[in-house]
């Protein structure tokens, strides 16, 4: 009655409220536009490309090995997995394939990974959610797989450790031996956080029955991971196609029944447990061997036999000879350093005060007027043009550390060439399935390279999983489907 | 416990791609352009007319049953083909476990192809991401609009005629000549006395 008398009086109309881009909820900066009745969803709108920075058009003008770097900058959480899926799919297009350890190693980086990724996932869907000292221990966790992933190639998050053809190099014993006791203490610590909010009244309030979906429109959808075996569909792409060693491994795929949040997050809890186990099989199994491939057309030459690029050394000097210089003023152009002057159609010159004996000039010089001068460093001109000998009479050990050089400017700028052709390769990274599609003219850059980033659709699922639901929902909503903007807007 | 753990043999039982080409030919034989395969993998070139009718059939026949679009984007064959574009499905089967690939050409003077949303509801974003990147207009979409770039944005990004820089910043903006001299002074700049 009195409600009644209410609406009489007040006018109700919905309320359109922005969340985001800056909310910290909301896992980078997604913005969504509520439309909401009282504290219920009516109508979500999610805006995306707030990161947006052309990845897939920038990959035109990479090649193949360039373009790996551009990867990491994607899901910057787990960014492991998503070099192994652009080497996984490079190595199919080329047809090569990564020795057996390489391809040990870069599973058991990848599950690593995985447990990285779940970790961040768990900690920020708890905090968001309320629990705070989740965050903390799951932190610690993975503090020491970062750690880890220092050892093995420097860096934590960036990683680009996995190579077109293998990896980087080799795992140290040291990593090994401390991964082992990682994979010893784990499962214990996973008990620690399911006993902070498994059966928790409060998480269960809030995650129970929260975002169902059901396992037809979740495929119909598009989503992928454990976001969809969570509403169980037992699709696993490390099942389904399996790449690098997981037709090596024994595991299972843990799958949800009902599809809401809860099921979600049993479903990676579960999976916490399947990739330790996954990782200790590998480090049981793991072969001797090499860890690249042994093809020259992929590799870089070896550095020692190479002529020093990265290191100043002080026992060569560069110089120019002066009856071959044509004048020309390519290697003008090409010097870093400023270090070569001259007129046009005039011979050049070097100051070697100034030269950091990058040999950019020895590579580009099309008239071989460009000479080495072994121990010639800190002597000058005059005696440099005394000792100074045509390129092709220089001693043979040099001649061959030249080729070596030329090679591996060749391989940086120019890359291999591809076959002809277009494929799609998917792999599991711990978002969901991660695409690649490549379109090659069969020269050494991808005519057109497609990254089909998991959490770009699942963000796309948002309005589905939110509508009807309250306000304080959303946030579990855009948690559970664990997604990064970096990856989403690619 | 609602969540089980549950084992998934590595084994595929699908059908053979060259055997689902077969298929679509047998059903659309008008429709077939070409049939390529790279690597195992097949992709079937059909005519946008009835790209979609193609594809519901995919989705619908019991023996195929691609439940799951993988994949949806677009290909810019500028100077490379005589129709310009080509819109690529992949699709899979997660019950069956196989995998073809549906490409639709779209000519560059009317860049309209029919949506395949109602099929695949997951095709929302990614048609909004290849209407936002190539200009390719999906009939029937329900709210197509641009989802990376800007809303007031010009062009298409990722067509072959499209720059990968803009003009060089000092040209096209003065103030940035300005910018750099005063980062070189404060550089030089002793904070420390």
């Amino acid at each position: 009655m009195i409600q009644k008398e209410a609406e009489k009086i007040f006018e109700t109309r919905e309320l359109n409220v922005n969340m985001g881009p800056q909310h910290p909820a909301t896992h980078g900066v997604l913005r969504l536009v509520l439309d909401i009745d009282g504290e219920t969803i009516v109508k979500v709108t999610p805006y995306v490309g707030y990161l947006h920075r052309g990845i897939e058009k920038l990959g035109e003008s990479l090649s193949y090995f360039q373009a790996l770097p551009l990867t990491d900058r994607m899901d910057y959480v787990s960014a492991m997995s998503n070099n192994i899926g652009y080497v996984v799919a490079v190595e199919k297009l080329f047809g090569i394939e990564a020795p057996e350890r390489a391809k040990f190693i870069r599973t058991i980086v990848g599950e690593m990974s995985r447990i990285s990724n779940h970790l961040l996932w768990l900690a920020t869907h708890a905090l968001d959610i309320g629990a705070m000292t989740v965050f903390l221990y799951c932190f610690r966790e993975r503090e020491w797989l970062l750690d880890l992933f220092e050892m093995i190639c420097g860096a934590r998050l960036t990683v680009t450790y996995p190579r077109v053809g293998g990896v980087r190099n080799d795992v140290p014993q040291e990593f090994l031996e401390s991964l082992w006791k990682f994979t010893d203490e784990f499962p214990s610590r996973i008990l620690e956080y399911e006993t902070l909010i498994d059966q928790n009244r409060i998480w269960l309030q809030r995650t129970v029955d929260i975002g169902v979906i059901s396992a037809e429109e979740a495929i119909n959808m598009g989503m992928t991971g454990p976001t969809l075996r969570g509403s169980g569909v037992p699709y696993d792409i490390r099942k389904h196609m399996p790449y690098d060693a997981y037709d090596k491994v024994d595991f299972d795929v843990p799958i949800g029944t009902k599809g809401d949040t809860y099921d979600r997050y049993r479903c990676r809890m579960l999976e916490l447990r399947q990739s330790n186990n996954i990782i200790r099989q590998l480090i049981e199994k793991l072969p001797p061997g090499p860890v690249m491939v042994d093809d020259p057309k992929f590799t870089l030459p070896p550095k020692d036999k190479m002529m020093p690029i990265t290191h100043p050394t002080k026992e060569i000097a560069y110089f120019i000879l002066e009856k071959a210089c044509k004048g020309c003023g390519m290697c003008m152009r090409a010097c870093p350093a400023k270090a070569i002057t001259g007129e046009k159609k005039a011979a050049h010159k070097i100051n070697q005060a100034l030269c950091v004996n990058c040999a950019n000039c020895l590579v580009t010089c099309k008239f071989k007027s460009v000479t080495v001068v072994s121990g010639g460093k800190g002597l000058s001109d005059e005696k440099l043009a005394e000792l100074a000998v045509a390129p092709d009479q220089l001693p043979e050990d040099i001649k061959q550390a030249q080729q070596l050089l030329v090679k591996q400017f060749e391989f940086i700028k120019k890359g291999p060439k591809a076959p002809e052709g277009d494929l799609y390769v998917a792999t599991e990274v711990p978002k969901g399935e991660l695409g690649f599609y490549f379109v090659s003219d069969g020269s050494g850059k991808p005519f057109r390279m497609r990254l089909r980033a998991p959490s770009f659709i699942h963000a796309g699922c948002l309005p589905r999983l939110c509508v009807g639901h309250l306000v304080a929902d959303v946030i579990a909503a855009i948690g559970t489907i664990d997604i990064v903007l970096g990856e989403c807007d690619r | 416990m609602a969540v089980t753990e549950v084992r998934i043999s590595i084994h595929t039982t699908g059908l053979n791609p060259k055997d689902i080409a077969e298929k679509i030919k047998g059903q659309f034989p008008d429709q077939v352009i070409d049939v390529a395969e790279f690597r195992d993998q097949v992709s079937v070139i059909i005519k946008r007319d009835q790209a979609v009718a193609v594809l519901k059939y995919l989705h619908d026949d019991p023996v195929l049953s691609f439940d799951h679009l993988q994949d949806l984007t677009a290909v810019d064959y500028k100077g490379k083909k005589d129709i310009r574009f080509e819109v690529v499905y992949n699709l899979y089967s997660t019950r069956y476990r196989h995998h073809i690939r549906i490409r639709a050409q779209v000519p560059e003077n009317d860049t309209k192809i029919n949506s395949a949303v109602p099929v695949w509801s997951g095709a929302d974003w990614h048609e909004r991401e290849c209407f936002d990147m190539f200009g390719i207009e999906f009939t029937g979409h329900p709210d197509l609009r641009r989802i990376l770039m800007p809303e007031d944005w010009e062009g298409y990004p990722l067509r072959k005629d499209y720059p990968l820089k803009g003009p060089e910043l000092d040209k096209d903006w003065p103030g940035f000549t300005d910018v750099l001299k005063r980062s070189k002074e404060l550089r030089e700049f002793d904070w420390e006395g």
